[in-house]
């Protein structure tokens, strides 16, 4: 039996393309199939062409892939451009008011006609579109008539009519069966961000709108009063980092996200964080740079970038998850740890994390919870901010806290948070930040930093990170290879690292930047790659295609 | 019943030059915290925020919880404390160079929010600690070392740019008329919203105007303060160039506006600790 479909949904912007694709993600979704959805749009609103590309597994895929189960073409372009990829057996279900096809296992659909014979507006077409792939499917009336009730609370009625309508003038040709599965929620990763911040006590978050990163500001804002979240939109990443640095010296646990430019004016407010020790998450959800580069598409360019940002003698927490899972963990787990440590922190993701759409395990929410910063404690003795600890961490204390003065400086400081210049002075708060850093190192060893993936046992291993962990483990677990993905990435599990390619002979790396960044980080730990596999046109890797660059390897 | 008087000196040493009229601000900061702490608001509760330059100094002299932010950056660090915990009485102490240079964007914005923060800008009309660059205040004609003819630019009236950014208190004082900085500052920090003071502070070592300031200056009489056009009218006396016309000291306009923090946070309460949330829930809206 077939189960694993990949359905791809496109249309100029405006169609309502995406909203199709969800609608179809969930009604396979409630068969028990697990999704990933890979959304593509231009940097318009209007026109051009969009699309969503379904994947629906009965196993946990985490990338779409090349060949096509279903075509559906709201218009003439979306044909033009994927029916190349269609497989032997794939069939196109298309708007016949703007194309026509002589191909077999074509399903022509009047859907303009039906969605203006209802008087309704162009965009409901798409329904008409969702109804007929049901029907060619299928998927049976009352179970499609259940989720278009679910979806539509607006123009519920009318939505409906043009649904049967399609449904009626539509035949079934094949069968997707469901699978004995329950169901598991939908979400994108930048929702996953939100919530897996939210569980480890966010309070705050503040950004300025960029595209892939927007959408956890979209998440937190609709639902600032269920998840008690304030959120802020300032004038610019400038005010937005400060502020936030600002509002977590005052004891709130504040978060900030952007993508690669706005993240670039933020540094010298993250060496400030560093050197004021105030506990900071940085989400960098990056996209095709450098400049303005390609907007709304897909690169992993900001690496090396992101462990260097920020002037100064400093480090920081960079973690790369590579799906919502991982993005919803280690959202929490590093907001716990910035507070831990004091520290800035950076949550590297891109815009296929952010945007994709994941089938989400709820176990994992009992895995994320608020974990206490070191505070205070003496209520009696005097209250130093920079207390020269053994640890480097000195512990937190927040303003409105009686009897004592919290001073954060970002001058150098004494143990006070007076600003010193002396020699002797400079030199002793440096070593309390070193000895921070090197409890930082012992944490990440104590994480479970690295993934593994694959056959454990095969001597070649195929390295990747962020979302090119999807492609690379279907690649390799078809393969027979070793996939290993570091995600922690500062400081850099190197022990872990080590341990995950024991006996490993050959090393392959696959990043979607020019640089092979990763390989760099590599190299600095005395791994070296036999192999570079390197993407630049903006698009996520497709398994296939590594696995055809590792046909030899 | 009158409260002790607070101490509020540290052991930092004091690094202005001999004479310097920020002396006279901190004399009078010190009396402005015993007023608040008199009036009943707690030490604890008040934050004072600094970026770099001479005024930023003032803080590490100052026994009181502070923050020490980045050049330009401290108003927007002030807001963040508000959001963070909106009981704190914040004040942030900033230069010209800051705050009419390089952090210019966060002041028109703070302005429009409205959020209760009252800026005291130390406007000593040139970057002082860098050894004398011309600002967004100084005259044209100013000589410095990046401008050894003189500099090209006009100067920037700030008052006005606050009051176009709709400022709910607008107010300047001068570091050598310190009763009526006093009263002013009191009367900024108990605005509820954003307080704006523009404080000329003569930089006694590469710029003094102490002369010239103490011919010109005088006292508004505090009247009609919510009319903008009488507040324009007095604001345009002194253009921060010529050098014959009065330069008027106290409010221009003061105006209730809705507080920026008191609405974003409304419903919200930040609690430290798991969050009692049904996720699964928010998992199926979502």
């Amino acid at each position: 039996m077939k189960n694993d479909y990949s359905i791809l949904i496109g249309g100029a912007a405006g169609q309502g393309s995406r909203k199709a694709a969800l609608i179809i993600a969930k009604l396979l979704s409630s068969f028990g199939y697990q999704i990933f959805i890979y959304d593509e749009y231009q940097s318009l609103i209007r026109g051009g062409h969009s699309f969503s590309h379904i994947r629906a597994t009965k196993g946990k895929a985490l990338s779409h892939r090349e060949k096509i189960d279903f075509l559906l073409a709201l218009d003439k372009e979306t044909i033009d451009r994927h029916a190349q990829h269609l497989d032997k057996e794939g069939i196109i279900i298309y708007n016949s008011d703007k194309a026509s096809l002589q191909r077999k296992q074509s399903v022509a659909i009047a859907i303009d006609s039906i969605a203006s014979e209802y008087k309704a507006d162009k965009i409901m077409a798409n329904t008409a579109l969702v109804a007929g792939f049901g029907k060619t499917v299928g998927i049976d009336w009352p179970s499609l008539k259940k989720l278009f009730k679910q979806e539509f609370k607006r123009f519920q009625d009318l939505n409906l009519k043009i649904a049967r309508a399609s449904f009626e003038a539509t035949e079934q040709l094949i069968t997707i069966k469901k699978l004995n599965q329950k169901a598991k929620p939908l979400l994108t990763g930048n929702q996953a961000i939100a919530l897996g911040a939210v569980k480890a006590g966010l309070n705050l978050y503040i950004a300025y709108p960029m595209t892939p990163a927007t959408g956890i500001l979209h998440c937190l804002a609709a639902k600032r009063k269920d998840l008690q979240v304030a959120v802020s939109q300032l004038e610019n990443e400038i005010a937005v980092i400060n502020a936030a640095i600002g509002s977590a010296y005052a004891g709130a646990r504040t978060m900030v996200g952007s993508s690669g430019g706005g993240f670039a004016l933020m540094t010298e407010a993250l060496s400030l964080a560093a050197q004021s020790e105030i506990p900071i998450v940085i989400v960098e959800s990056q996209r095709m740079s450098p400049g303005s580069g390609v907007p709304t598409y897909n690169g992993q360019g900001d690496l090396l970038f992101s462990l260097a940002a920020g002037h100064g003698d400093i480090i920081r927490f960079v973690v790369a998850p590579g799906d919502a899972e991982e993005a919803f963990y280690w959202s929490g787990k590093l907001l716990n740890l910035s507070w831990q440590y004091q520290t800035p922190s950076i949550l590297l993701v891109d815009k296929e994390v952010s945007e994709s759409t994941f089938s989400f395990d709820e176990s994992l929410l009992a895995q994320v919870r608020y974990e206490k910063a070191i505070l205070r404690q003496d209520k009696k003795k005097e209250y130093l901010r920079y207390r020269d600890t053994t640890t480097g961490i000195s512990p937190l204390a927040f303003p409105g806290e009686k009897n004592i003065q919290v001073k954060a400086n970002s001058y150098e400081h004494d143990q006070a948070g007076l600003t010193v210049e002396e020699g002797e002075k400079v030199a002793v708060m440096q070593a309390k930040r070193l000895r921070k850093f090197q409890a930082m190192e012992k944490a990440v060893s104590q994480m479970d930093a690295v993934n593994v993936f694959g056959d454990k046992q095969s001597d070649k291993a195929l390295i990747a990170w962020g979302s090119t962990k999807g492609p690379a483990k279907e690649a390799a677990e078809q393969l027979g290879l070793r996939m290993v993905q570091p995600v922690v990435l500062e400081p850099f599990p190197a022990k872990a690292m080590a341990r995950a390619l024991a006996g490993v002979k050959k090393i392959a790396l696959a990043e979607t930047n020019g640089l092979a960044q990763l390989g760099e980080v590599l190299a600095r730990f005395g791994i070296t790659v036999d192999k570079k596999i390197l993407k630049y046109d903006a698009r996520p890797f497709l398994p296939e295609e590594i696995k055809r660059e590792l046909n030899r390897f | 019943m009158a409260q002790k008087k607070i101490q509020l000196d540290t052991s930092a040493k004091k690094t202005w030059c001999p004479g310097c009229s920020n002396f006279g601000i901190l004399a009078t900061l010190k009396k402005v915290i015993n007023n608040l702490h008199q009036r009943g608001t707690a030490m604890e509760d008040i934050v004072l925020v600094s970026g770099i330059g001479c005024s930023s100094k003032i803080i590490d002299y100052l026994g009181l919880n502070s923050f020490s932010s980045l050049h330009g950056r401290p108003l927007v660090s002030g807001e963040g404390i508000k959001l963070g915990n909106k009981k704190l009485t914040v004040i942030v102490l900033a230069g010209d160079g800051g705050m009419y240079n390089e952090g210019i964007a966060h002041l028109v914005h703070a302005a429009k929010r409205n959020v209760d923060i009252t800026l005291l800008v130390h406007n000593n009309r040139n970057f002082a600690l860098t050894t004398s660059q011309f600002t967004a205040t100084s005259p044209q004609g100013f000589k410095g070392g990046s401008s050894p003819e003189g500099s090209v630019e006009e100067p920037l009236n700030p008052l006005a740019l606050m009051l176009s950014a709709q400022a709910s208190f607008i107010g300047r004082g001068y570091s050598f008329r310190l009763e009526g900085l006093e009263q002013l500052i009191n009367k900024a920090v108990r605005h509820q919203g954003f307080s704006f003071i523009d404080i000329l502070q003569p930089c006694i070592t590469f710029f003094d105007t102490t002369d010239s300031y103490n011919k010109r200056v005088y006292a508004m009489e505090e009247k009609d303060l919510t009319d903008e056009k009488k507040a324009l009218a007095k604001i345009k006396e002194w253009d921060y160039q010529d050098e014959k016309a009065n330069i008027p000291l106290g409010i221009f306009y003061k105006q209730e506006r809705p507080v920026y923090e008191n609405m974003l946070l409304k419903d919200l309460s930040f609690s430290r600790g798991d969050k009692k949330i049904n996720f699964k829930k928010i998992l199926k809206e979502i």
